[in-house]
């Protein structure tokens, strides 16, 4: 198959996503390997991808965490004192109509938390060997070309980069992903 | 090492907050906090992106946030959490653009750039290596910055969603109440957009001073 620069420009996208069929892969591999300017157009927009993945892009400002748990921690109790409001009126209700159902008050009981996310993905093989970042967010496959950051790279297991927070990167990481659904 | 706790979007992760929900459901509130705590990061990208001002990004993403908890019960678990809740924050911070008018200039702008047929490139420099240490420098994340907030409404939302927090096509599309397809043909220019705009700068030696020159922005 012989393809356009024109239909290199319309598909790199799906391309660099690993979203085209492999009969157009292989056509614009090899029309980009011949063409200057179309090798510059697939170059350049992997490097966009590649630089804007980087987690320093977008920061978050400092405290927004702190803050929205506190205003969340005001409206739970706040909810949660018109339910124990609730409850007291009921509480006296049922006290003066014979005072059953004073029990439901163990309702207020706040069990404890139970353990964060540390688990495989079951998507990506545990046992994978892949290659971090410390300042990525995402891990890959070695010679994965959106790695970030190449001097300062880590070679973990899948399931040790999960544990530590690592998201898998959703092109070089896309067969295992979409098996997955 | 990456920041806070990161979405695990797995199956393991949906059973786990499948698990939260019908502990806040049965009135363990505190559960919530949780459930919320791995999506801070994409649900403040979402506002931002809409909103681009940090104080109304954070207070979008506080409102969109009591919004979920106060609808929890309404969630069905055929969905997916985390897109239920970046398609709240992304609706209000829709409503507040409208309040502030602020989509008016916005649409016009959109509606000047057809969403639809080929994005011809319009700069072939030769940008093959991205140095490790680029990101390093603040000027260049400025640049990054300052091309990014040019691009439309319509294109900086895909592109943050997919390419910076890493949501799916689906789950883009989904957040946003648009089309796979429109998704797939937002990102293409977006990117090629930014591509346009920062190879010329960026292509070159890193180690000069790069500086976009004035009215070089070709849309």
């Amino acid at each position: 198959m012989v393809i356009k620069c024109e239909e290199v420009w319309r598909e790199v996208s799906n391309y660099l996503d690993g979203d085209v069929e492999p009969g157009l892969r292989l056509a614009i591999e090899a029309h980009v390997r011949e063409c200057k300017q179309c090798a510059a157009v697939v170059d350049g927009t992997r490097n966009i991808i590649q630089l804007y993945e980087d987690e320093r892009m977008l920061e978050v400002p400092v405290g927004f965490s702190r803050r929205l748990h506190q205003r969340l921690d005001a409206n739970i109790s706040t909810s949660r004192r018109g339910f124990l409001g609730w409850m007291v009126a009921a509480a006296t209700s049922a006290l003066v109509l014979g005072g059953f159902e004073l029990a439901r008050s163990s309702a207020l009981t706040i069990p404890a938390l139970r353990s964060q996310l540390a688990q495989t993905s079951g998507r990506v093989p545990a046992d994978m060997v892949v290659i971090v970042s410390d300042r990525g967010r995402i891990f890959h496959v070695a010679g994965c070309p959106f790695t970030h950051d190449k001097s300062h790279l880590r070679t973990i297991l899948a399931r040790e980069a999960e544990r530590e927070g690592y998201a898998p990167c959703v092109r070089c990481m896309k067969k295992y992903l979409d098996a997955a659904g | 090492m990456p920041i806070g706790v990161e979405p695990l979007d797995n199956p393991a992760q949906q059973n786990y907050e499948q698990g939260l929900i019908q502990r806040i459901r049965d009135g363990e509130h505190e559960a919530f906090s949780q459930l919320i705590r791995p999506y801070e990061r994409r649900l403040y990208a979402a506002a931002y992106v809409i909103l681009r001002n940090e104080t109304d990004a954070e207070d979008c993403v506080q409102e969109a946030v009591l919004k979920a908890f106060k609808y929890i019960r309404q969630f069905r678990a055929e969905a997916k959490f985390s897109t239920w809740l970046i398609q709240i924050t992304v609706n209000e911070a829709r409503m507040r653009r409208r309040k502030e008018h602020a989509d008016i200039m916005e649409s016009i702008e959109n509606n000047n750039k057809g969403e639809e047929g080929t994005y011809t490139p319009r700069d072939f420099a030769d940008w093959r290596e991205i140095p490790s240490e680029a990101l390093e420098r603040q000027e260049v994340r400025e640049k990054l910055g300052e091309a990014l907030r040019s691009l439309g409404q319509i294109y900086r939302e895909v592109f943050v969603l997919r390419d910076m927090e890493q949501l799916s096509i689906e789950e883009t599309a989904k957040a946003l109440g648009i089309s796979t397809a429109s998704v797939k043909t937002r990102l293409l220019r977006a990117r090629l957009m930014l591509r346009d705009l920062l190879a010329p700068g960026l292509g070159g030696s890193w180690s000069s001073r790069i500086s976009f020159a004035k009215g070089a922005k070709p849309w």
